[in-house]
C-alpha cells in the first residue's frame, strides 16, 4: 500500500510543481525515488516531528501541497498541536501520513500500534480522513488528496496488501464503495480489515446470510448516506476496524442515532487497553474478534437479535 | 546621514510611544491582559514595521513581502495597533479588541490583514517560520522572515527543534527575535527555567547572534539593517533583545502583575501622560 501510495505520489508530483513530501527520518528504501528526482521539493526533517509539522505548514503557507510522512504514530501525536493550530485551523494543504496504520507494527510493541489515530484525527477541525482498504484505493486518495484543497490524514497499512476492487472501481471524495449486496446485514470496514470482510462474507452466504459489503475509504467526510441506506435496507449494521473505540463504529452509530434511524448495531474494533504482548499483525487482530471466525459470530449474533421497530 | 538617522530614531520612538498607549487603552477597554507583554515589544514593532519590513498595506498578500510571524501571540493588541496605524485596517477597528464578534481576538489571528499566522500556544511561530524562510531559500525568492518569541516560550522543545534545523539548511533569510525581558508567566526566568548562557547556545547551535538594547530605537534600526549579520556564512539569525517587561509606563515595568492585570481608568490616564501621547 505504501508503494501505491508513493508511486502515485511520484506520478502527480511530476506534473504538479506544488507537490512537496517531508518525512520525519524515516522511509528509508520506500522515499528515495521521489528523493533523488524531485531533490528540491523533499525533505527529511528529522526526528522531530513537531518541528516537520510546522515547517510543513510553513511551506503550504507558501503555497505548496505538503505531504508529511512517518510511521504509525509518529506523525500524529507528538505533533498533535501543530496539526490542530499549524495545519487544521488555518486549513492548509498539508497531507499527513502514516504508513503502518493499525496494528502493521505488532511485533513493535504497543508504542508503535496506531490504534487511536481515527478518534484522535477525527476531533481536528477542517480535515479530510481517509485508510484505503487495498492499493487500488491508496492510489486514488492519494490523487484526491492532491486535488482537494485543505489539510487531511491518510492512514496506510504497510506494504504488501493485496488488491481487492477491480481495477476500474471508483473512488471518490467521502463515498462508501459498495463491494458486495446483500439484504440481512451491512458489514462496513474501514482500511484494510476489508479482507478479512469479504473472506466472512462468502462464508456468511454459504450460511445464508446475505450481506452487503461497504468498504469506507473515508471517515471524514463519512458517507452518511450509504450508512442511512444500510441502516433502512438491511436493518443490521457490523462495523469492521482495526482501531479502538472513537473511530468508524462510533461514527456510524451517531450518524444512525442523529437521524433516528433504529437498526441492530455492533462494533468489532480493539479494546481501549494496550496490547502488551508480541505478535503478528493477524494475530494480535485475531485476537480481538478481528478474524474471519470473528466477524462471521459478530454477524450471527446480530442476524439473530431482534429488529428494533424502526422510528417514524 | 547621522541627522536623518536620528530624526527617523526619534519618529519611531514616539510611534512606539502611540502603540504603547493604542494597546493600553484596548486593553482597558476590554478588561484584557497580557499589556507588559506588549509594552515590551513595542520598539521593535516600531522599528520593523516602519523602517524595516519590506510590506504593503495596500496588498497584504503581496508574494514578494517579508513575513512578520508573532509567536507570543498573547501580545496581539500591540501588533493590531501596528497594523492599523501602518494602514492594513482602520484605526477605529482597534476598539473591538476582544468584544464580541470581533475577529480581533485576544490572541493574534490569521484573516486580520497583514497577520500571517494565529498563534497563542507557544513554540508554534519559529517551525512555520523556517518552512515558510525554507521555501523562500530554495526557490531563491528575497523577502525575509522575521519572528518574533518570547523568552519563556524558548521552554518550548518545538522552538529548539527548529533552532536546530534552520542552521542545517542556511535559511539566513530567517530572523529570530527574542523579546527577553525576563521574566515569563510564573516568575523570573532565571527562577523558572533558566535559558543563560543563552547567547551563547545560539552559537552553538550555529546561528549569527546580536545582542541589543530591546528599547534602544538607534541599535534596532541597525541591526536589523544588518541582517544577514554574517554575509557568506550561510546562517540564520537571532536578535536577542534586551527588553522590559510593561516598559514606558513606570508602574508596570518589570512588574510579572502585569502580565494579567488590567489597567484603571485612572491608569489609563497616568500611563497616557507618561508616554506622553493623546489618544
Amino acid at each position: 500500500m505504501r508503494t501505491a501510495f508513493i508511486n502515485k505520489l511520484f506520478e502527480l508530483a511530476d506534473q504538479d510543481q506544488r507537490i512537496w513530501l517531508v518525512c520525519g527520518d524515516l522511509g528509508y528504501s520506500v522515499l528515495d525515488v521521489f528523493a533523488d528526482k524531485f531533490t528540491s521539493r523533499y525533505l527529511n526533517a528529522g526526528v522531530a516531528e513537531q518541528n516537520m509539522t510546522g515547517i510543513a505548514a510553513g511551506l503550504a503557507l507558501s503555497g505548496k501541497t505538503v505531504f508529511t510522512y512517518s510511521i504509525a504514530n509518529f506523525p500524529i501525536m507528538r505533533c498533535l498541536e501543530q496539526i490542530r493550530n499549524d495545519v487544521c485551523y488555518h486549513n492548509l494543504n498539508v497531507k499527513i501520513v502514516a504508513v503502518g496504520g493499525g496494528l502493521a507494527y505488532g511485533s513493535h510493541g504497543y508504542t508503535h500500534h496506531g490504534v487511536e489515530d481515527l478518534a484522535v484525527m477525527s476531533a481536528m477541525p477542517n480535515l479530510t480522513i481517509a485508510a484505503p482498504a487495498d492499493p487500488i484505493e491508496a492510489r486514488a486518495i492519494t490523487s484526491i488528496f492532491v486535488a482537494t484543497p485543505g489539510p487531511g490524514y491518510l492512514r496506510l497499512g504497510k506494504a504488501g496488501e493485496p488488491v481487492l476492487h477491480a481495477a476500474d472501481t471508483k473512488v471518490e471524495l467521502g463515498k462508501a464503495i459498495q463491494v458486495t449486496d446483500g439484504s440481512d446485514l451491512t458489514v462496513i470496514s474501514i482500511g484494510d480489515m476489508l479482507g478479512t470482510v469479504l473472506k466472512a462474507g462468502e462464508e456468511l452466504r454459504r450460511r445464508r446470510i446475505h450481506t452487503r459489503i461497504l468498504s469506507m475509504p473515508f471517515l471524514v467526510p463519512l458517507d452518511t448516506v450509504a450508512i442511512l441506506n444500510a441502516a433502512e435496507q438491511t436493518g443490521a449494521i457490523l462495523t469492521v476496524e482495526e482501531h479502538g473505540p472513537g473511530g468508524l463504529g462510533t461514527a456510524v452509530a451517531e450518524t444512525v442515532a442523529i437521524r433516528g434511524r433504529a437498526v441492530a448495531f455492533r462494533p468489532l474494533r480493539l479494546a481501549r487497553s494496550p496490547i502488551k504482548v508480541s505478535g503478528s499483525q493477524q494475530e494480535l487482530r485475531a485476537a480481538q474478534g478481528l478474524s474471519v471466525e470473528g466477524i462471521i459470530g459478530a454477524a450471527e449474533i446480530l442476524c439473530r437479535s431482534p429488529r428494533p421497530a424502526v422510528i417514524r | 546621514m547621522e541627522a536623518r538617522m536620528r530624526t527617523t530614531s526619534d519618529k519611531l520612538e514616539y510611534i512606539a510611544n502611540r502603540l504603547r498607549g493604542r494597546a493600553v487603552r484596548m486593553v482597558h477597554r476590554s478588561r484584557a491582559s497580557h499589556l507588559g507583554s506588549c509594552l515590551s515589544i513595542a520598539d521593535i514593532l516600531a522599528c520593523l514595521y516602519w523602517n524595516i519590513l519590506r510590506i504593503d498595506p495596500e496588498r497584504p498578500d503581496w508574494p514578494e513581502r517579508d513575513r512578520f510571524i508573532l509567536s507570543k501571540g498573547h501580545a496581539a493588541a500591540i501588533v493590531y495597533a501596528a497594523l492599523a496605524e501602518r494602514g492594513f485596517f482602520p484605526v477605529k477597528e482597534l476598539l473591538t479588541y476582544c468584544e464580541s464578534g470581533s475577529r480581533l481576538t485576544g490572541h493574534i489571528t490569521r484573516g486580520v490583514p497583514g497577520v500571517e499566522l494565529s498563534s497563542g500556544s507557544l513554540g508554534h511561530g519559529l517551525p512555520v517560520g523556517s518552512g515558510i524562510a525554507l521555501a523562500a531559500k530554495r526557490e531563491e525568492l528575497p523577502f525575509r522572515t522575521i519572528v518574533l518569541c518570547s523568552d519563556g516560550e524558548l521552554d518550548e522543545g518545538s522552538n529548539w527543534e527548529a533552532i536546530l534545523f534552520a542552521p542545517q539548511h542556511k535559511l539566513d533569510n530567517l530572523v529570530l527575535v527574542v523579546d527577553y525581558n525576563k521574566i515569563q508567566s510564573f516568575g523570573r526566568v532565571k527562577e523558572v527555567l533558566d535559558l543563560e548562557p543563552l547567547a551563547d547556545k545560539f552559537r552553538a547551535f550555529r546561528w549569527a547572534v546580536r545582542e541589543v538594547d530591546g528599547h534602544n530605537m538607534q541599535q534596532l534600526v541597525d541591526t536589523f539593517a544588518a541582517v544577514p549579520f554574517e554575509p557568506g556564512r550561510p546562517n540564520p539569525n537571532v536578535v536577542i533583545a534586551n527588553t522590559i517587561k510593561g516598559k514606558g509606563v513606570s508602574f508596570m515595568e518589570d512588574q510579572l502583575a502585569w502580565h494579567y492585570k488590567t489597567p484603571s481608568a485612572e491608569q489609563v490616564e497616568a500611563a497616557m501622560h507618561e508616554l506622553g501621547v493623546d489618544l
